[in-house]
């Protein structure tokens, strides 16, 4: 039995909107899992739903052993850190970490040992005293963590809580979240919509489109084996490229090349999808590329160009290759590395 | 220059202002320390006299009525202690009110509100017949509770915590929740500290609202010992000079609650902000 078992839950709006459709998922004790997704596919609906502050429609939530569809928050000892830190502003920073203890009968005693550990975890110590509203960002997203973390919940619920801060910040905040989740241990779900967070952070990674789990596993798994046509463009930092094609007996046509023995039975109309990253230059390649843009990142260059129909075509090569825009590209795929997705579905087919 | 000439007449422009609410209150606090005979004589007087001390001590010990049970003295406490219910009553239920109305899931709840925001039309002049008669059921009639009770519920009270409840972020309860906090912890640990400026503001709103009634303590009260400043102000004979007096310390209460709460009201400000 998994920790956390939600078992074909589904949330229907008063209005009619549903927004998560039968979702079926188990997260193991002490994972770190990530739900990702564009906005609005119901991933912070599902979230809130494990709080408690949705209504289930349907199904069943089971945490450590208990049916929670009708526990209510207060008591499904479940700790959750919001998009804006929801930090209790007239409380200063000692008072939001203990507001929780305090409700929960502990002693003053316990209570200030309790905080000052989670705060010197933290390393928000010397701002125990100050209001929310003398923080700076990356200090209020620290005591919105340190509140999560002092009550040692059975579970920590994250909605999408960096997307308040600045770039650098968010990328030294993610690696802290990870960080503290190794060192503390607690079974966390991590809402986002920023594909690199849930690539970095999670042990496993769902996929969320449209009220459903496209796909779940470890981000690696996803990203090397991406079973629709949305998760394929979903994951990955530049977004896949997508050609349309036709596949028959195992031969794909598309914009100007042939592909030869793909794996695959199914004949029709397909979309060929080909990661930037998964190509590299030679004499006569498949690909003739003609130089649009180029951006210049330093570790890496992101060559974007035209083949014969298609637009935008993106191609990532070491930043020490130097390319000019308007020249042309011959280019092969490494080791098989493409995708072919049923066009009519978007279902991977090979 | 413009901006030095500019600044200086909005200053001029205040002034103007400030004189034209103080004269007449200073002609009259003048006035009143003077003797009658010089007011009879001579008219408001601009300067200070030498009869202060005499005419209001006489004033505060000044026994009124037609059966002399009621003292200046017992008129201000009678005020002060409607004033204060009224004020005390009206922000509870009103914070209540608005607290059911924007958290609970009450069917109807915009409905509901601009009901008692259409109370607003309903003054109590007009209503005053089935007031007394629902007072005078309850034998209210000729106590403190009489006074304060059908004045204390106030719809613009109401609104204006109502519209600040509505601002406060969905996201502060769901936390609070998560936190243990119930139903009743919620709003005390939260919607009442949160609001405490605008409790402030609504209290002395609603202080100087109760302080200044004047039919309805009038019909109400058929005691002399109920009698409250505002009443007296009508009631009250004697010379002139201790009518201006008496006008003068009537005064001074509700003066004086804003100048105590308004400390705590600017505070208030600074600290939530």
């Amino acid at each position: 039995m998994s920790f956390l078992e939600l078992n074909k839950v589904t949330k229907i709006y008063p209005n009619g909107t549903k927004a998560v459709h039968e979702t079926s998922m188990n997260v193991e004790n002490g994972e770190f899992m990530v739900f990702v997704g564009p906005s609005g596919c119901g991933k912070s609906t599902l979230l809130r739903m494990i709080a408690g502050l949705e209504d289930i429609t349907e199904g069943n939530i089971n945490l450590d052993g208990i049916l929670i569809n009708k526990v209510d928050p207060s008591e499904r000892d479940i700790a959750m850190v919001f998009q804006n830190y929801a930090l209790y502003p007239h409380m200063n920073v000692y008072n939001n970490l203990a507001y929780g203890l305090k409700n929960r009968g502990i002693s003053k005693e316990d209570i200030e040992k309790k905080v000052n550990e989670a705060a010197k975890l933290l390393q928000i110590s010397e701002y125990l005293q100050r209001k929310p509203s003398m923080l700076s960002g990356g200090q209020r997203q620290r005591v919105a963590m340190g509140r999560a973390i002092v009550r040692s919940p059975k579970i920590f619920l994250f909605d999408e809580p960096l997307s308040n801060l600045d770039a650098k910040l968010r990328i030294q905040m993610r690696l802290e979240i990870k960080k503290l989740q190794q060192k503390v241990g607690v079974t966390s779900i991590f809402v986002t919509h920023d594909q690199v967070e849930a690539m970095t952070l999670a042990d496993r990674l769902a996929v969320i489109n449209n009220g459903l789990i496209e796909q779940l596993g470890t981000p690696i798994e996803i990203y090397n084996n991406p079973k629709s046509m949305f998760v394929a463009g979903f994951i990955g930092s530049p977004q896949m490229n997508f050609l349309e094609g036709e596949l028959k007996n195992k031969t794909l046509t598309s914009e100007g090349f042939e592909i030869n023995n793909v794996t695959s039975d199914f004949n029709g109309p397909v979309i060929l999808g080909i990661r930037p990253e998964h190509m590299s230059q030679t004499d006569k390649g498949l690909i003739n590329l003609s130089v649009d843009l180029v951006e210049q990142l330093g570790s890496d260059n992101l060559i974007y160009g035209e083949i014969k129909n298609k637009k935008d075509f993106c191609f990532r090569c070491p930043g020490s290759q130097i390319i000019k825009k308007g020249s042309k590209l011959s280019l092969n795929i490494n080791d098989n590395n493409y995708y072919v997705f049923d066009k009519s579905n978007g279902n991977r087919v090979n | 220059m413009i901006r030095y000439f500019s600044s200086n007449f909005s200053h001029l422009i205040l002034l103007i202002g400030i004189f034209i609410m103080i004269i007449p209150v200073w002609l009259i606090f003048a006035s009143s320390t003077h003797t009658a005979s010089i007011i009879n004589t001579q008219g408001l007087q601009f300067f200070l006299g030498d009869k202060f001390l005499e005419n209001y001590t006489k004033v505060l010990l000044y026994e009124g009525g037609f059966f002399k049970e009621i003292t200046a003295l017992k008129m201000f406490l009678n005020s002060f202690l409607m004033a204060t219910g009224v004020a005390f009553l009206s922000v509870i239920s009103s914070l209540m009110t608005a607290y059911v109305l924007v958290y609970f899931r009450v069917k109807y709840a915009t409905l509901l509100f601009w009901i008692i925001f259409i109370t607003i039309l309903v003054p109590l002049e007009l209503r005053i017949f089935p007031t007394y008669s629902v007072m005078s059921t309850l034998n209210l009639v000729n106590s403190y509770w009489g006074l304060i009770i059908p004045i204390s519920a106030s719809a613009i009270a109401t609104l204006f915590f109502r519209q600040f409840y509505k601002t406060i972020p969905d996201e502060l309860l769901e936390s609070a929740k998560l936190d243990g906090a119930n139903t009743w912890r919620f709003f005390i640990d939260f919607l009442v500290p949160l609001s405490k400026t605008m409790i402030v503001a609504m209290f002395i709103f609603m202080f100087v609202f109760g302080y200044n009634q004047y039919l309805w303590p009038i019909l109400v009260t058929s005691s002399e010992q109920y009698w409250t400043v505002v009443m007296g102000l009508k009631m009250m004979s004697g010379s002139i000079v201790n009518k201006f007096a008496f006008v003068i310390m009537s005064m001074i209460p509700p003066v004086l609650i804003i100048i105590v709460l308004q400390k705590y009201f600017i505070k208030g400000i600074f600290q939530d902000k």
